[in-house]
């Protein structure tokens, strides 16, 4: 039996508007360090591969009865990374508003104090709310052409943070006493990056991370997002109604991890699974059900998924406690971590510097 | 009582303060070299750690320079690591106010400050030229004359942003059902030259309510920019005379700001080389700065006065006869000590008066002329030091640079730290639980 991949995504109290008010529910430590800790330390505890974290540039909503608020995730997860050791740290960031030059050092440098266990969940930004927040350009979804403009925007975002992460060979810090050098500059590479939407010169300031080029991670829905992914992600996440949809999607994009994303609510009261509006499919009901759909859309071609836990901590601990378990008696999930690294765990190889591998075959 | 002493560690910097080539010299980048430095400070019961920042590898002579330690991690991302293996321990970082927007630096600080329980620090600093420019979408567009007022509005702004949420905004009331007593929590619209931007912040008031502020500019615009905003200076003035002039200089500018001589605190850098005895620390201070000024950087470093290449020149010989280049293109690029030099030609003259005077090499004189370490004795001997100059008006603590990366405070921290608190001018004990507190500033 082919393992499947499990990941979870982290959102507040969960991804039921009103989780928060759940009995064990912990609205009031939302901003603390403790509460995101607790939970990355359940999902490490099941073995998933990994955990995302939500994020976003602005408030949810203005409704008052509602979570509101909400921490940076790369430094929820950066937080997190020296108390854990071996599950995958996956934080959103936003492209539009931001630099590629900081967001590739930040995601560099969580893959150093994870020792290798970084990824990037990459989030654009079409609300003119958020834009506003920055005052710099102005978005929109309803012009012609914007959804590409802002995907293609994203894609050289992509471009630029991969080559700044190659762009430090691994063997370029020397220390050669005999000459004084610290660095062989010439394993230092300008990345040079001229595009439509901004100019990066390069090179990073941080040397190349641990993983050579950490996991890019992208939810999509449908034919631009899905182009975007096949160009810049090394996961996609995607939001299938059914196994027939997943097996139409896994056909439509060339990933080479094809996740679905799923609203689990594990043993729950009707209330909570029939009110919530999702883009991705709603599961109510108990593990050995879940996994029974679970293992039919992974025969549909997907090769993992990414459950939403509806309520936190209590389906996260339903995850954990009772799919996983069920998923190990059918010989589909791990029973002790693989790899040291979320590279090596999704079975992704080290990859080669692109700057790199031109001189290895000349020497070669 | 006498004055309280704050200290803070400096992760080394990437220049050639930094001796690589030690023995000891562990990683720059891997996590543990930062979990070893700040455990220490910690043990210590320093104020903060700090982290330095530059946002483009420096260059000289068109070539990426490889003399120095080359590469640091991301700012914030280190901190919020470091604070999951520290409990009392500031967490300070260098971020300018150029190549960033007050939205996103506010909540990573505000997160930052949230993940810490209330030990956040930020060092705003104004770095604007096009040379690191060349690394972000927004390039170099900032004239040198518009670096402090971009970097007011940008900490005016932030300010705004950590104010905008109430204490009490948070309910969480699972009973009535009311997460937001204040629907309004986190409102903000701020226009002027720089900045127009409106909406709400999406980070909930942080423990410290905002972070503590340090600057790190030395002009008279910085100087005052400190004084109106600051609760710290990091400055570059840690002799007794030069210290005391700069210290009454930036507190004498609070009043015009209604604000309190003790609300600022002046903290010099600082190196150091500890011996048994006071002969043994001049001894090794010697070998440092041989290892810190190669014949190499010897010459680096007269390039970026001469602005030639001097490469052809003998480090244990003669200064070079000819004048230095003043044309506006310079050859070292991304460094914030080229700026120093204003008259090089008055400063090439000085440096070989020196010269012959002393019958120096140029890698003999540029140790003479570059900064000799802040204290050098027997750690009895820099304990009198450091107090001397706090009670004395010169400084309220330092920022520590040690020339060896994790274990260069080690030394300090065993034998200084409890002679200063015997004394009773540095803590035994954490005051409070935040930055703040243990600074002694008000809330
Ligand atoms: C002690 C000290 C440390 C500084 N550290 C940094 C730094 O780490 N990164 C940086 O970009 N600028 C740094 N600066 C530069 C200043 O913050 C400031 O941007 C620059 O000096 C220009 O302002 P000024 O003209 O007021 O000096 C430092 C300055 C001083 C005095």
């Amino acid at each position: 039996m082919t393992h499947l991949h499990l990941a979870v995504a982290l959102d507040g109290a969960g991804w039921a508007p009103d989780a928060w008010r759940e009995p064990d529910a912990r609205p009031a430590e939302l901003f603390t360090a403790r509460y995101w800790i607790d939970l990355v330390a359940e999902a490490e505890a099941g073995k998933l591969d990994f955990v995302t974290i939500e994020d976003a540039l602005g408030v949810q909503t203005d409704d008052p009865t509602l979570v509101q608020g909400r921490l940076d995730a790369v430094l929820i997860a950066s937080r997190v990374a020296p108390l854990t050791r071996h599950i995958g740290l996956v934080p959103t960031a936003t492209v539009t508003h931001t630099e590629p030059f900081h967001i590739s050092k930040a995601i560099a440098t969580l893959d150093y104090v994870s020792r290798g266990r970084a990824g990037w969940r990459v989030q654009l930004s079409a609300r003119p709310q958020e834009a506003a927040h920055f005052g710099r350009r102005t978005v929109s979804v309803e012009e012609e052409g914007s959804v590409q403009e802002l995907f293609d925007e994203a894609a050289d975002y992509v471009e630029v943070v991969r080559r700044l992460w190659d762009s430090w060979e691994d063997d370029a810090e020397i220390r050669d006493a005999a000459t004084g050098r610290f660095i062989d500059r010439d394993k230092l590479h300008y990345i040079g990056f001229e595009g439509r939407h901004f100019s990066v010169k390069g090179p990073s300031i941080t040397p190349r991370p641990p993983q050579g080029q950490p996991v890019v991670t992208a939810l999509a829905h449908s034919e631009i997002p899905y182009r975007f992914a096949e160009k810049a992600a090394d996961v996609v996440y995607v939001t299938p109604a059914d196994a027939a949809n997943a097996r139409e999607i896994v056909s439509q994009v060339k990933v080479r991890h094809v996740f679905a994303d799923l609203v689990v609510f594990l043993e729950p009261t009707e209330r909570e699974a029939a009110q919530l509006s999702s883009d991705a499919r709603v599961f109510a009901g108990t593990p050995a059900q879940l996994a029974d759909l679970l293992q039919e859309w992974q025969e549909a071609g997907l090769t993992g998924f990414r459950l939403r836990p509806g309520r936190l901590p209590h389906d996260l601990r339903g995850i954990t406690r009772g799919l996983v378990p069920e998923l190990r008696s059918r010989g589909v999930f791990r029973t002790e971590y693989e790899a040291s690294t979320l590279r090596g765990l999704l079975g992704l190889e080290r990859p080669a510097n692109r700057y790199a591998a031109a001189e290895g075959a000349r020497v070669a | 009582m006498p004055k309280q002493i704050h200290l803070a560690a400096h992760f080394p910097g990437v220049n050639n303060t930094t001796v690589w080539s030690d023995p000891a010299a562990g990683s720059h980048i891997e996590f543990d070299s930062f979990v070893k430095l700040a455990q220490t400070a910690e043990r210590a019961k320093f104020d903060f750690f700090f982290l330095a920042e530059g946002l483009r590898l420096r260059e000289q002579g068109g070539q990426i320079y490889d003399l120095d330690v080359v590469g640091r991690p991301d700012t914030f991302t280190v901190l919020a690591a470091l604070a999951a293996v520290t409990e009392r321990l500031g967490l300070a970082g260098t971020i300018n106010s150029t190549f960033n927007e007050p939205y996103e630096v506010a909540r990573q600080f505000a997160s930052l400050d949230h993940l810490s329980a209330g030990r956040a620090a930020w060092n705003v600093v104004t770095s604007w030229d096009a040379f690191t420019g060349e690394n972000f979408r927004r390039g170099g567009f900032l004239a040198e004359e518009d670096r402090y007022s971009r970097a007011t509005q940008f900490l005016a702004t932030a300010k705004e942003l950590f104010g905008s949420w109430p204490a009490d905004a948070i309910a969480a009331d699972k009973a009535s059902g009311v997460f937001l007593r204040d629907p309004q929590a986190g409102t903000f619209r701020h226009t002027d030259q720089h900045f127009d931007i409106a909406g709400r912040f999406n980070v909930p008031r942080s423990p410290q309510g905002r972070p503590v502020i340090l600057q790190a500019g030395d002009s008279d615009a910085g100087r005052e920019f400190a004084a109106a905003t600051a609760d710290a200076i990091f400055s570059r003035h840690g002799t007794l005379e030069d210290g005391q002039k700069f210290y009454a200089d930036v507190k004498d500018r609070l009043a015009r700001y209604g604000r309190g001589h003790d609300s600022l605190k002046v903290l010099p850098a600082a190196t150091f080389v500890l011996g048994d005895t006071d002969n043994d620390a001049q001894e090794k201070a010697r070998i440092v700065r041989r290892q810190q000024v190669s014949g190499a950087t010897a010459i680096k470093f007269l390039e970026q006065l001469w602005n030639r290449d001097l490469s052809s020149y003998d480090p244990d010989g003669p200064l070079p006869e000819v004048d230095p280049d003043v044309s506006d293109e310079h050859i070292a690029r991304g460094r914030a000590s080229v700026r120093m030099h204003r008259d090089p030609i008055a400063v090439a003259r000085e440096w070989r008066a020196k010269a012959a005077a002393g019958k120096l090499s140029i890698r003999e004189l540029i140790i003479e002329v570059t900064g000799r370490q802040t204290f050098i004795g027997s750690a009895a001997t820099v304990a009198d030091r450091i107090d001397h100059l706090v009670q004395e008006d010169a400084a309220d603590g330092f920022i520590l640079v040690p020339h060896v990366t994790p274990g260069g405070l080690d030394e300090f921290a065993d034998t200084v730290v409890p002679l200063l608190q015997e004394r009773g001018v540095f803590r035994s004990e954490y005051e409070g639980e935040t930055l703040r507190e243990n600074l002694g500033l008000d809330r």
